[in-house]
């Protein structure tokens, strides 16, 4: 730009355009929705950490000394309910996909601008429940609710519990339905499938995923709740009942979960790599099928978390290689980013240190799942740290750094402004050790044997435990920086242009905060994803 | 589309409790013939009867919003709605024979005959499945009664029925997982003159 930009206080955008809570909370404008995700989410993601800490405060003595056993099992079933269901599942769909899937397409909103809101509203109700649960003493069944403990036995908000994360599940399904009719109906002219960026496609395979397997989970939670409000025993093995008939349900959806939580990392994995190489992503269209194959996929493993839990050994076969099948298009993935870097001119913005991070921990998060998947060595560590260690390099390694940098990236667009970037760099460095300190130890734990779910261990365990903790610490001081600074950027940070980045992608073609409408006319495109070749400006005027 | 998906998704609701049935029928059977047995085969047949012609009276009154016949329109979409309270009326007093009967699950449970803690689960499923379609028949009776009320003030024509359609889809819908629960829960190894 010959120019400085216009500041966004002076040029009309969806920020500026109406003030006041009204023109918030009745908004239908998916960028303002996103948001409010965006506050939503960033609350609970403090609420799951604070149960975060007092497991980690606990666990630096292997004396049960801090709590009760029965309430650290409210204090880890608590921290995973709210951290999956409350920030997991919808991070970035809901703030980073619902800002920027249909200005990446084209289009002016999504297909069903009020269904958006009312999926916030959902969230916010769940949410409320689940607020409720924690304040009334929580559930401790884990977040895996098995009977017939959680329908017989526990004296917790099971059922509160399950009614906060039904509700939730509607957000997801509906903001799930929205995303597909959206991708499919609502493209600009030459916007063909081929063209779309990575990280619609990830979406879109993310929300195929949460509207066919978010009602299973509905359902399940609800025969639970029947069960313990009304006796029904559908769950009790002393009447007839299977609690293993729950395992297969509930592992039916949940499974999949843990793609709709990877998939959109994925998805700005690649825009971030694409962008920071200058080089189109390798393999373009490898990268969309194997987003899709990690979804059909994803619903044929369910049973690989139920190895030990009685089924037959022909079934754990079968699940087995399916575990092995679905790492696969991973791979793919992991090796068509390095590939793209291969030859590419590198830069190292903080969004290009998170996703680095992303490809090394995913990698790592996904090796270790094979450990799993392997029969032998799962009855060794089943339902040790290893498992805890292997899903939190996934979740936190992967999907957490992936929407970390996410934000970095896309926040010149969002809020018109850049973050300060020596800050980013040393969060994201700061973020990277302390992960690692915190999560690799308990690699170790679990090889050694620790349990999962425990709250005191052998002695012999402390070190790596005190690790543990203290890599904990690091994570949350990681973990705050970006809070202070992306709001400190918003009254004093550096005025963004269109496209601050260089990068391709419709949204660099529009104003950072783009208009209400997203586009001052409707794009038309003639030229593929990832063009960085040829990257034309097409002229948006401001 | 949206709706397509949406019946998608309800389509996934429901498929977890008909895997439920599915595993436990497989496991008892006989428990679950014995429970079969005790649902008011009339009852059932009517009420089935009644939903059939209510998806009738539905896919008629979208006919009508395409060709812009608002009184057809209105009237059909009221019968749709009676047909189904009737259906709610049925299942009403359905569900109270059960509840006198000691048929629902919990403490008060009782069966006389073999395996009684298996016809309760029979009867779990029984309860859970219908009770969740009755409430998307509910929903769908207010539903259909707001499109009605909107067809009487013309909001719908040959340019515009699209939300017709829709509520027409979703009320076929809840036909349709009736069609398969009749027969699941009321025609276990049913024979004719029971």
């Amino acid at each position: 730009m010959a120019t400085s930009p216009t500041p966004a206080a002076e040029r009309e955008n969806y920020l500026n355009t109406e003030y006041g809570i009204r023109s918030w909370l009745l908004t239908t404008d998916h960028k303002r929705i996103a948001l409010l995700y965006l506050l939503l989410i960033t609350f609970f993601f403090f609420i799951g950490g604070f149960f975060a800490l007092l497991i980690r405060l606990e666990l630096l003595t292997p004396a049960g000394d801090l709590v009760q056993a029965d309430t650290y099992n409210k204090l880890f079933t608590m921290h995973g309910q709210v951290m999956v269901f409350f920030f997991l599942i919808p991070a970035i769909p809901a703030v980073l996909g619902n800002f920027l899937i249909p200005i990446m397409i084209g289009a002016k909103d999504l297909a069903f601008p009020r269904i958006n809101l009312f999926s916030w509203y959902l969230l916010v109700i769940g949410g409320l429940l689940m607020m409720y649960t924690i304040l009334t003493g929580g559930a401790d069944t884990g977040w895996t609710f098995y009977p017939p403990f959680s329908t017989a036995f526990a004296k917790s908000q099971v059922v509160t519990a399950a009614l906060a994360i039904f509700v939730a599940g509607f957000s997801s399904i509906l903001t799930g339905l929205n995303f597909i009719v959206t991708i499919h109906r609502m493209r600009a002219p030459g916007m063909t499938w081929s063209r779309l960026p990575l990280f619609v496609w990830a979406n879109y395979a993310t929300s195929i995923i949460q509207v066919l397997g978010t009602p299973v989970l509905a359902i399940t939670l609800m025969l639970v709740a029947l069960d313990r409000l009304f006796d029904f025993g559908i769950f009790d093995p002393q009447r007839g009942g299977d609690p293993l008939l729950f395992q297969h349900l509930f592992w039916f959806y949940s499974h999949p979960a843990v793609y709709i939580m990877i998939l959109p990392g994925m998805g700005v994995v690649s825009e971030v790599v694409s962008c920071f190489s200058r080089k189109r992503i390798f393999g373009y269209k490898f990268m969309a099928l194997a987003l899709i194959a990690i979804a059909v996929l994803g619903f044929l493993v369910w049973a690989h978390h139920m190895f030990v839990a009685g089924i037959s050994l022909y079934a754990a076969l079968v699940f087995s290689l399916l575990s092995y099948l679905v790492a696969v298009p991973s791979a793919i993935k992991v090796f068509n980013w390095t590939a793209t870097m291969y030859k590419g001119s590198i830069s190292y913005a903080t969004p290009m240190l998170y996703a680095f991070g992303f490809i090394g921990l995913f990698t790592m998060g996904g090796l270790t799942g094979l450990f799993l998947a392997a029969l032998g060595v799962d009855v060794h560590v089943t339902d040790t740290y290893f498992v805890i260690a292997h899903f939190h390099y996934i979740m936190v390694g992967g999907m957490v750094m992936a929407y970390i940098g996410g934000l970095h990236f896309w926040w010149p667009k969002i809020s018109g402004r850049m973050y300060p970037e020596a800050w980013g760099k040393l969060a994201a460095l700061i973020i990277f050790v302390g992960f690692n300190l915190t999560f690799f130890p308990q690699f170790v734990l679990g090889y050694l044997g620790m349990p999962r779910r425990y709250w005191q261990y052998s002695p012999e365990f402390q070190v790596l435990n005190v690790l543990s903790t203290a890599g904990a610490t690091i994570l949350a001081v990681g973990y705050v920086l970006p809070m202070v600074y992306f709001l400190w950027s918003m009254r004093y940070g550096k005025v963004a242009d269109e496209n601050p980045w260089g990068a391709a992608g419709l949204e660099w073609m529009t104003a950072s905060p783009p208009p209400i409408f997203n586009f001052d006319e409707t794009p038309v495109v003639t030229w593929e994803a990832y063009d960085y070749a040829n990257l034309k400006e097409v002229a948006v005027e401001p | 589309m949206g709706m397509w998906v949406f019946l998608i998704t309800e389509i996934m609701f429901f498929g977890g409790m008909f895997t439920a049935y599915m595993v436990y029928r497989y496991m008892y059977y006989q428990a679950f013939v014995a429970g079969s047995e005790k649902m008011d085969f009339w009852w059932g047949t009517i009420n089935t009867v009644v939903l059939i012609c209510s998806s009738l009276t539905m896919a008629l009154a979208v006919r009508s919003s395409q060709i812009g016949q608002r009184k057809a329109l209105v009237v059909l979409l009221i019968i749709t709605m009676l047909f189904g309270c009737v259906f709610m009326g049925i299942k009403a007093i359905e569900y109270t024979g059960h509840w006198k009967e000691h048929q629902f699950p919990g403490t008060n449970f009782h069966f006389e005959g073999p395996d009684p803690q298996h016809v309760e689960i029979f009867f779990s499923l029984y309860w859970a499945m219908t009770g969740f379609h009755a409430l998307h028949m509910l929903i769908g009776i207010i539903i259909v009664g707001v499109i009605a009320f909107y067809s009487w003030r013309g909001k719908y024509g040959p340019d515009y029925y699209n939300p017709v359609e829709n509520v027409g889809l979703y009320w076929h819908f809840v036909d349709m997982v009736w069609i398969y629960l009749y027969p699941l829960l009321y025609l276990i190894s049913h024979k004719h003159g029971g």
